[in-house]
């Protein structure tokens, strides 16, 4: 996995709660084996026209939102299905952070397996990003370590993160290797219930 | 004395592999289902490292979510057709067992395991799909998982994991003749809202889930995840015992008995306590159909489709001017004036036998609405046999429903059952989000017997007055 520690870029809107995985990535594109090449199909029912041509009132499509790599939306933020091809597209299409107000649980912890930073902020903070974000030069800065985020004009918040999900993302370390450490555990458990 | 604990407390303890502060626990778990879309990439990261399935014999596969239910060996689409060879390969190299096409025991995921007995109570389940809270119908831990945890369950058999707040949603009174578990937990996410249950695990409580059938409590545990809650589950009884009773994974003879004792202990405690407790009166449900682009945006059947203005907050207040946007609707429209173009009988939510039996008591006799077109799709090649064997296949055929083979189908159309586009569907799944069920489909979420009725009359009707005809 990429470590996650300090990341500066561009913030895009998508102001709306509930934004579930079916739109983040519909289903049609779930076919694949690959991990990789989600990019294009990000939010693709609403990013594209039936024509194929880009829907120019999707939030993404805007130009001054081109090249973001945080992205802020409302409430609940990755409800329903439990595809990790949502943020593997998310990650794809070049977004480092995803900031809302909540998070559904799986979504939430598919994130911290991708190096894609979920960020609960408090709803008013969240608001004001939202607001800021309707500029083309808006930015802010993530510090993993010292979890905060900030912009050049003076915002400043913090949040929190399991210690030991932190720990994995700065180090950018493989889970699996870790948990192997574990395995005598794991075995004397196999053990004792047989 | 031992401090009381909720169910869920004792199942979790139980499982604990390795504590330590400043960690989430290292979880154990009993059994990993898997299925063809979430596991590729998982059993591709396995062969990458040169790491096993640790525990094959806790595995169990089948593929579902884009199986064709007509002609199902003719698979069209290239791209679904290899993540169908692609499970066959993983689960041969990597040994695991695996009910495809050609098996009897094939079927959705979460019909399937319970079905073969693998589901227990006291187990902690996991499955790359969310609509694993299923399998807390039996008093199981069970929950969704991505598919990198997909890859550290078949590698280690555990999972990192943060011990859950617990909630009671207490379901009291009792229901009244054509209402059904679907509408009572459309409901309790009606009145609750489509985020409660994040960060909780469920138990459902109370008479009304008491007097339920095991597949009544599978629907109900089904949807916790439409509540936010990655699990729920339901206290194990002697419907439980009974269910499980001679099932082929099930323990057999002596074991089971023991088996029984044991799982007995399952219950909450007198005095635990949850970190949160909420309520519904099960006699004011009504049955209940969704009207927007989440499952929260319900009415009851005589109610009326509702104005932006009434909702509190402006970010509510614009979710539903979209989600009316996009279903077509009209605020102040009755729900029984909704006419249906498509209805879906099928899903992991309701395509038990129990569910056939309940659309089937209203069909039968009836023809399907001209302009309709009705599909019944049986949750597992199982129910299928067994609603053809009790007649039940025949009474949907004669009304002209199309009769199919099992999977997932048009609850999320990977396959080629979909919705096309401003048409709406009267379906009994889960989820009524923007293009589930096809690009710009709309999408009711209503019980078997309510679909059932949509087909007969191509619009919405209260259940409840057929069920007067069909009792009397």
């Amino acid at each position: 996995m990429e470590p996650f520690v300090v990341h500066k870029g561009k913030v895009a809107g998508l102001d709306r709660a509930n934004v579930d995985t079916d739109q983040i990535i519909p289903k049609q594109f779930l076919k694949r084996i690959e991990r990789t090449g989600f990019g294009r199909f990000l939010f693709y029912d609403w990013r594209y026209l039936p024509d194929g041509t880009p829907n120019p009132h999707f939030e993404l499509n805007r130009p001054e939102n081109e090249g973001a790599t945080i992205l802020v939306a409302n409430e609940n933020f990755g409800c329903g299905s439990s595809r990790e091809h949502a943020p593997w597209a998310l990650a794809d299409y070049g977004f480092r952070a995803v900031i809302a107000p909540s998070f559904a649980d799986i979504f939430y912890n598919n994130c911290l397996k991708n190096s894609l930073l979920p960020i609960k902020l408090p709803k008013e903070d969240v608001a004001y990003l939202l607001k800021q974000a309707e500029r083309s030069d808006y930015e802010l800065t993530i510090s993993l370590e010292q979890q905060v985020i900030f912009d050049d004009e003076g915002f400043t918040s913090s949040f929190d993160i399991d210690p030991y999900r932190k720990q994995l993302l700065l180090k950018g370390w493989d889970e699996i290797d870790l948990t192997f450490v574990y395995e005598p555990y794991i075995i004397a458990y196999e053990k004792a219930r047989s | 004395m031992v401090a009381p604990k909720t169910i869920i407390e004792k199942i979790w303890d139980e499982h604990v592999v390795y504590r330590e502060d400043g960690k989430p626990d290292l979880l154990y778990i009993d059994l990993h289902l898997v299925h063809e879309v979430t596991s590729p990439q998982a059993f591709e990261g396995l062969r990458q490292k040169g790491r096993k399935v640790r525990r094959p014999d806790l595995t169990f596969a089948t593929m579902d979510h884009n199986v064709p239910t007509i002609n199902r060996f003719v698979v069209e689409d290239e791209v679904a057709k290899n993540q169908m060879t692609a499970l066959e390969r993983n689960c041969r190299e990597f040994g695991v067992p695996l009910a495809d096409l050609n098996s009897p025991e094939q079927g959705i995921v979460h019909v399937i395991g319970p079905e073969l007995g693998l589901t227990q109570p006291g187990k902690t389940i996991v499955c790359g799909d969310s609509h694993t809270s299923t399998h807390g119908a039996f008093g199981a831990l069970a929950f969704g998982i991505g598919t990198s945890e997909v890859e550290h369950v078949l590698a280690t058999q555990t999972l990192w994991q943060h011990r859950p707040k617990t909630m009671q949603v207490n379901v009291t009174g009792s229901l009244t003749p054509g209402v059904s578990a679907k509408d009572v937990i459309l409901a309790i996410i009606g009145k609750f809202g489509v985020d409660f249950g994040t960060g909780y695990v469920l138990e459902f409580t109370g008479d009304v889930i008491r007097r339920m059938s095991m597949e009544e409590r599978m629907t109900i545990c089904n949807m916790s995840i439409e509540a936010g809650a990655r699990a729920g589950l339901i206290a194990p009884d002697d419907v439980t015992f009974a269910y499980l009773r001679g099932r082929t994974y099930a323990p057999k003879g002596e074991a089971f008995e023991q088996a029984i004792e044991k799982w007995k202990q399952l219950r909450t405690d007198e005095g635990a306590v949850y970190d949160r407790v909420v309520h519904i009166d099960g006699s004011e449900i009504a049955p209940t159909v969704t009207w927007g682009t989440t499952p929260a945006m319900s009415s009851p059947i005589d109610g009326t489709i509702p104005y932006p203005e009434q909702f509190a907050t402006e970010t509510e207040q614009k979710a539903v001017q979209l989600a009316l946007e996009y279903m077509g609707l009209k605020p102040g429209t009755k729900m029984t004036d909704i006419a249906v173009q498509h209805v879906f009988i099928g899903s992991c939510t309701n395509s038990r036998i129990s569910d056939l039996r309940e659309a089937a008591q209203i069909v039968k006799g009836k023809k399907v609405a001209p302009g309709v077109r009705a599909l019944v799709v049986p949750g597992s090649q199982q129910v299928k046999k067994q609603a053809e064997e009790e007649g039940i296949a025949q009474i949907f055929i004669d009304a002209g429903f199309e009769w199919r083979d099992s999977g997932c189908s048009m609850c999320l159309g990977m396959n080629p059952d979909t919705v096309p586009a401003g048409e709406h569907c009267a379906s009994t799944s889960n989820r009524n989000f923007e293009g589930r069920q096809g690009k710009g489909a709309r999408t009711h979420l209503v019980s078997p017997a309510m679909a059932a009725a949509a087909a007969i009359y191509g619009h919405f009707v209260d259940v409840r007055t057929l069920y007067q005809e069909v009792v009397r």
